[in-house]
């Protein structure tokens, strides 16, 4: 058996290692395939938004939160943003913490993996996995509850770059973070903790109008707030803008912050990622 | 040749190929605390050098620092030719490390395993002869979380040796395993040893330091007490003879370097009948390690 053993090439004539966009790509597969087979991922990631939705829209059924807008309707698009910001931010911040404790991240650093390769990574496996979320939580929304869904190009435009963005934001994010809570048990208590915050503060369980003024200006610091807002500007009328805070839907100043927060996540992780808990 | 800034520059090797690791004045601190206290180390290329030393002697620290996974704070460093601490990943795919716990993903297959992280190498060895190579062939549809203690360190080193390194770095590669394992273990290890690879380990099992390595480094309170080969370790210590022998009922016994001396006294002493309980022992390699060790730590 033992003459089956590796030989070393000459160091001459060994040629470059794969580059992070290669390895980035077998990354994606990797945790594609990881992630299918974690159950408690898979019922976390693609049932949760529906079973909230299940449970709001059972409470308040018949409820409107303004001149032809079902509560439904309403917290669809509070629920979609969650949904994003759970398995980018959350997932991928609580999944960073395990791997470092368990040492997966070591092996990483011995065989020189690109940092950037293990971002691809998770980047990819965030937007992919979302996707499915998303697209349960519409099927249901539709059929189930008769959500009415857009039906012109424009929203559904509009729900594609914010969803794109609010997945790349969370999940730099929640790289960033994974190097700040430490132990994997900390990350498990504390990260979640911020999530259900954001959500409260963000609009998703309550009218975010109906939300005191200091908590609606918090808010407005964090990407969450903007991207539900984002979302109802893709599931609510048109009129229904009159009761945001700006009185319009402020595409602009959405796209503005979260692409800023994308950019502050990709400049931490860039100066604080680590594959071990105590580096140096 | 690339040396570090405010380091003094590497003396030239004294002859022939360049070795494969060469330190001098190595010096690692934790909280000011140093765990790493000036060592000089030369492996040469194409033999297997074991680092032996108790638990906390700074063994690990060294080799994690040799294959360029922590920074140093003192000596000078080449290892294959570059300074680990600024190598590029050229030089990382040449170095391969086994370590003591590494996960893989425990829900992946063994050969899912092997196959992903083919991805990673420049020349990576075929995943069905690398999985036969290390015994492991058939397990290849395992889940890694299922695998046997014995069976995760071999998957460890197929994945350790699977970019095909002309350096192998091996923290305690057999911590843990049983006496038969540990034997096929060692039969791996000489066999990378007879292709090329030369093979830098870990232990703290003197055993295993005797049977596997060329030379041993006797490693203690950070700092390396002896280098040499098994059989010539602690030849200083190995000629102190211990002369042992009942007087009036009372145990006695003369450490020398001369025993025979010892003995014509005593028996000038005693011509005629037996002097009771009389012997001559030289220490064993255990015994030298351990004076070794215990004069390192208490330094």
């Amino acid at each position: 058996m033992t003459d089956l053993l590796p030989s070393p090439p000459p160091a001459t004539r060994r040629p470059a290692p794969p580059g992070a966009l290669s390895i980035g790509w077998a990354r994606v597969a990797l945790e594609l395939r990881l992630f299918v087979r974690d159950p408690g991922q898979l019922v976390f990631s693609f049932a949760y938004p529906v079973v909230m939705l299940v449970i709001f829209g059972s409470i308040f059924a018949d409820r409107e939160v303004a001149p032809g807008v079902d509560f439904r309707q309403y917290f669809l698009a509070g629920i979609a943003a969650t949904g994003i910001m759970l398995t980018s931010f959350q997932a991928v911040g609580l999944a960073i913490t395990e791997e470092r404790d368990r040492g997966d991240l070591v092996r990483l650093q011995t065989l020189g993996t690109p940092p950037l390769a293990y971002g691809i990574g998770k980047a990819g496996q965030v937007v992919l996995t979302t996707a499915v979320q998303l697209t349960v939580l519409l099927v249901v929304a539709a059929t189930v509850y008769d959500v009415p869904m857009p039906d012109d190009a424009g929203r559904w435009l509009t729900f594609a770059w914010v969803a794109v963005l609010g997945v790349l934001a969370g999940t730099v994010l929640g790289i960033a973070v994974s190097s700040f809570v430490g132990s994997a048990r900390a990350a498990g208590t504390g990260i979640p903790a911020v999530a259900i915050v954001l959500q409260f503060f963000s609009g998703v369980f309550f009218v975010f109008s109906e939300l005191p003024g200091w908590m609606q200006q918090l808010a407005a610091v964090f990407p969450l707030k903007w991207m539900t807002q984002g979302m109802r500007s893709v599931f609510l009328p048109d009129a229904a803008k009159a009761a945001e805070p700006a009185g319009s839907w402020e595409h602009g100043t959405t796209a503005a912050v979260l692409a800023a927060w994308v950019i502050i996540g990709v400049v931490v992780c860039a100066r604080s990622f680590r594959w071990r808990r105590n580096a140096g | 040749m690339t040396t570090t800034h405010g380091a003094p520059a590497l003396p030239a090797a004294a002859s022939g190929e360049r070795p494969a690791v060469q330190v001098r004045g190595l010096v690692k601190r934790y909280g000011g605390r140093a765990v790493v206290d000036g060592v000089d180390l030369d492996v040469r290329r194409g033999e297997v050098f074991a680092l032996l030393g108790p638990n906390g002697a700074g063994k690990t620290t060294t080799v994690e620092i040799l294959a360029g996974l922590r920074r140093r704070d003192g000596g000078s460093l080449e290892v294959l030719g570059e300074d680990p601490a600024g190598a590029d990943r050229r030089w990382r795919d040449r170095v391969g490390v086994v370590g003591q716990s590494t996960g893989a993903g425990d829900a992946l297959t063994v050969r899912e395993t092997v196959d992903h992280y083919a991805r990673y190498h420049a020349t990576p060895q075929d995943s069905a002869e690398l999985l036969d190579a290390v015994g492991l062939e058939g397990t290849a549809r395992t889940r890694v979380d299922r695998l046997s203690g014995g069976q995760r360190r071999r998957l460890e080193v197929a994945l350790g040796v699977q970019g095909r390194p002309e350096l192998l770095f091996l923290d305690e590669p057999t911590t843990g395993l049983d006496p038969a394992a540990r034997r096929q273990f060692w039969t791996l290890i000489e066999g990378l040893r007879d292709r090329g690879t030369t093979v830098l380990l870990t232990t703290h099992y003197l055993d295993e330091a005797a049977h596997l390595a060329d030379r041993v480094g006797v490693i203690a309170g950070g700092r390396l007490v002896e280098v040499a080969a098994p059989g010539a370790l602690g030849a200083g210590l190995r000629q102190e003879a211990t002369v042992r022998w009942t007087e009036d009922g009372a145990a006695r016994e003369v450490v020398t370097r001369e025993p025979s001396a010892v003995l014509r006294d005593l028996l000038a002493a005693a011509p005629t009948g037996e002097i009771p309980d009389l012997s001559v022992t030289r220490p064993g390699l255990e015994d030298v390690y351990l004076r070794l060790v215990s004069e390192g730590a208490s330094r």
